[in-house]
């Protein structure tokens, strides 16, 4: 720490400019990630740790919080097996429209979320051309959990596609003929060769998709149904505390909600660590 | 291990020109192939069809006298090492090396034991022994080729086919490697088709050159039947360095058009009619001059490589390269005449016998 600041004051760096552009981008960050991220820790205990610790005692909000997390945690893993097939389809096949394919996957990322929340209500709702259906067969998808996912699982697919996709094309094709050479079944060369040395890139595609799912709003409000105890997400029970006036509770939602996703983030960085030694160079 | 390559054909998608077209190659067991010539010309394609890894639309190919069908007809006979040594990026050194055998279905897998001892064995054939728990990205170009060809054996297969195994690899690492995999070749009885572009690797090393030239094998021959009579003028430049003379042979002589350079005898066979001479530059000698001769030609010095002094002549506008055996002396040459009648003569692009 002191040789850091000693460096920041010295001034005989090679790189013209250092100081300058290292202040610039400290203060900038400052600014826009840790300053709101810091109110977001100090906030809660404003009020008084009684207050906050009745805000902990909801039932309806761990309700909620356990919802979100467990509604992201299936999505992003629902995700894994088709972002891997669409990279897949994207990287090796040769179908025609692809580069149509490629760019419609960056589309839930450009939409506005309450779009896509309305656009999949209307589809999945119980007379909707896709909920029809399914409603006769027994499947309820829209205003419960099922929902939720499908909202979540349609914005976190990018974020998977993305993360296998470089990573894929990096892998030579003769990998695949090299181990088929050596007798391998089509499916040891699918989990051996194909799967294992995109872990790494599966577990981060999942840590996204899981990230972006647990602070999804808009787009699954409108699917959800949002009943209390049943299909309310956390971010909407913060919004549901505001209005009610009640600080103290829609902080000490969001308090959680940042801690837990650092954790989840924390835990999905270490294991990607230890799933790409190998890729480590000497 | 033979292989029988017999009228194979492939075409690529959408392409008239054939990649290879009705090309037939016969490797005798425990023979040392290698496939030359210049990019393009086939010599991957054809490595890769005899390993079943692209379809081809005619002909076959036979090992021991089988047709083979797909690549899992050949599986864990064939060891191919390729170009890019394809390692598996998250296996160590030994996993890569214990992948043939770690995928047999369980009734014919040896034991976790016999697997490791098989593995121990083969690093220490690859003269590797302290590199079985590194991964591909910590080693060198030819370390990973050497993990790639431990991988290859590792089924005990009695075919190996190697792409362009040396592209790589740094001048000395190269010379080393390729003496060792001969000698390698010679202990383990291998059948062994290498593909390159290098013909004095493929000199150095085969005890056959196949040289392919548009999808088509121009040239298949011993490595000093090749520098004694190649096929085509292509093959002849191919090989090495070759410098040619346009003329006309008139019963029983080839006559140069460039009047410096001397007439000599050609065999009977060659009917008369206008031919090239080409000759390795090593091969042309300096005719000195006679007294009361004038010495036309002057050959200024280039220095001295591998035991021959290199000289440059011009002749009628164009410079002639010739060789001398090194001898201490680094002067000027003069000259009345170039003798070539070690040259080998080529009509139409073929050589006439």
């Amino acid at each position: 720490m002191k040789q850091f600041f000693l460096a920041l004051l010295r001034s005989n760096r090679a790189l013209p400019g250092y100081r300058l552009s290292l202040i610039t981008t400290l203060l900038w960050a400052g600014l826009l990630i840790v300053l709101p991220l810091s109110t977001l820790l100090v906030r809660p205990w404003q009020d008084g740790v009684a207050a906050m610790l009745t805000a902990l005692r909801d039932g309806r909000m761990f309700a909620a919080l356990w919802t979100s997390f467990s509604c992201a945690a299936t999505a992003a893993a629902c995700n894994l097996p088709f972002g891997l097939m669409l990279a897949w389809a994207l990287v090796r096949g040769q179908l025609p429209g692809r580069h149509v394919a490629n760019a419609l996957i960056d589309l839930p990322l450009a939409l506005p979320t309450a779009v896509s929340g309305i656009t999949l209500a209307t589809l999945y709702s119980p007379n909707g051309w896709l909920g029809a259906p399914l409603s006769r067969l027994g499947i309820l998808v829209s205003y419960n959990r099922l929902g939720i996912v499908v909202a979540l699982m349609f914005v976190g697919l990018p974020f998977m596609v993305r993360a296998i996709e470089p990573v894929l094309r990096d892998l030579p094709h003769e990998l695949e003929e090299a181990a088929q050479l050596l007798g391998a079944k089509p499916w040891q060369v699918f989990t051996r060769v194909i799967v294992a040395p995109l872990l790494p890139a599966l577990v981060t595609g999942f840590g996204l998709a899981f990230a972006r799912g647990i602070g999804e709003y808009g787009s699954v409000i409108f699917i959800a149904g949002n009943q209390p105890f049943r299909s309310e997400i956390a971010p909407l029970l913060i919004v549901v505390r505001l209005q009610e006036f009640d600080y103290a509770g829609a902080t000490a939602i969001a308090l959680i909600l940042l801690v837990a996703s650092l954790l989840v983030l924390l835990l999905v960085g270490m294991m990607r660590k230890r799933l790409a030694l190998w890729s480590e160079r000497a | 291990m033979s292989i029988e390559v017999s009228a194979l054909e492939r075409f690529a998608p959408g392409r008239r020109k054939p990649l290879l077209s009705k090309v037939s190659l016969d490797v005798p067991d425990s023979a040392f192939v290698a496939l030359v010539g210049p990019s393009g010309a086939g010599k991957t394609t054809l490595l890769r069809a005899i390993a079943g890894l692209d379809p081809y639309q005619g002909g076959t190919v036979s090992l021991d006298g089988q047709v083979m069908k797909d690549v899992s007809a050949r599986a864990g006979q064939v060891g191919f090492v390729f170009q890019n040594y394809a390692l598996f990026p998250h296996m160590t050194a030994a996993r890569n090396i214990a992948f043939g055998l770690d995928i047999l279905p369980a009734a014919r897998r040896p034991t976790r034991e016999r697997i490791n001892e098989r593995v121990r064995e083969l690093l220490e054939l690859m003269q590797i022994p302290d590199l079985g728990g590194a991964y591909p990205a910590r080693l060198s170009g030819g370390q990973r080729q050497r993990v790639a060809l431990a991988r290859a054996l590792a089924t005990g297969p009695r075919v190996l086919l190697l792409d362009e195994p040396f592209g790589a690899l740094d001048p000395i690492v190269r010379r080393s490697i390729r003496s060792w995999l001969r000698d390698l070749h010679d202990r383990l009885g291998l059948t062994t088709i290498l593909v390159t572009h290098d013909q004095e690797e493929a000199l150095d090393v085969a005890d056959r050159i196949v040289v392919m030239q548009d999808g088509q094998i121009v040239q298949d021959a011993s490595p000093v039947a090749l520098d004694r009579s190649p096929a085509t003028e292509f093959v002849m430049e191919f090989l090495g360095e070759a410098v040619s003379f346009p003329g006309d042979v008139r019963s029983g002589r080839m006559v140069p058009h460039d009047p410096l350079v001397q007439p000599f005898a050609v065999p009977e066979t060659v009917v008369d009619g206008s031919a090239v001479a080409m000759i390795r530059p090593y091969e042309i000698q300096l005719v000195p001059a006679q007294p009361g001769q004038e010495a036309l030609l002057k050959a200024a010095p280039r220095g001295a490589r591998n035991g021959y002094r290199h000289y440059v002549l011009n002749s009628a506008g164009h410079s002639i390269p010739f060789f001398l055996p090194q001898d201490g002396v680094d002067h000027a040459l003069e000259g009345a005449a170039l003798d070539v009648s070690r040259a080998r003569l080529f009509r139409d692009g073929l050589a006439c016998l």
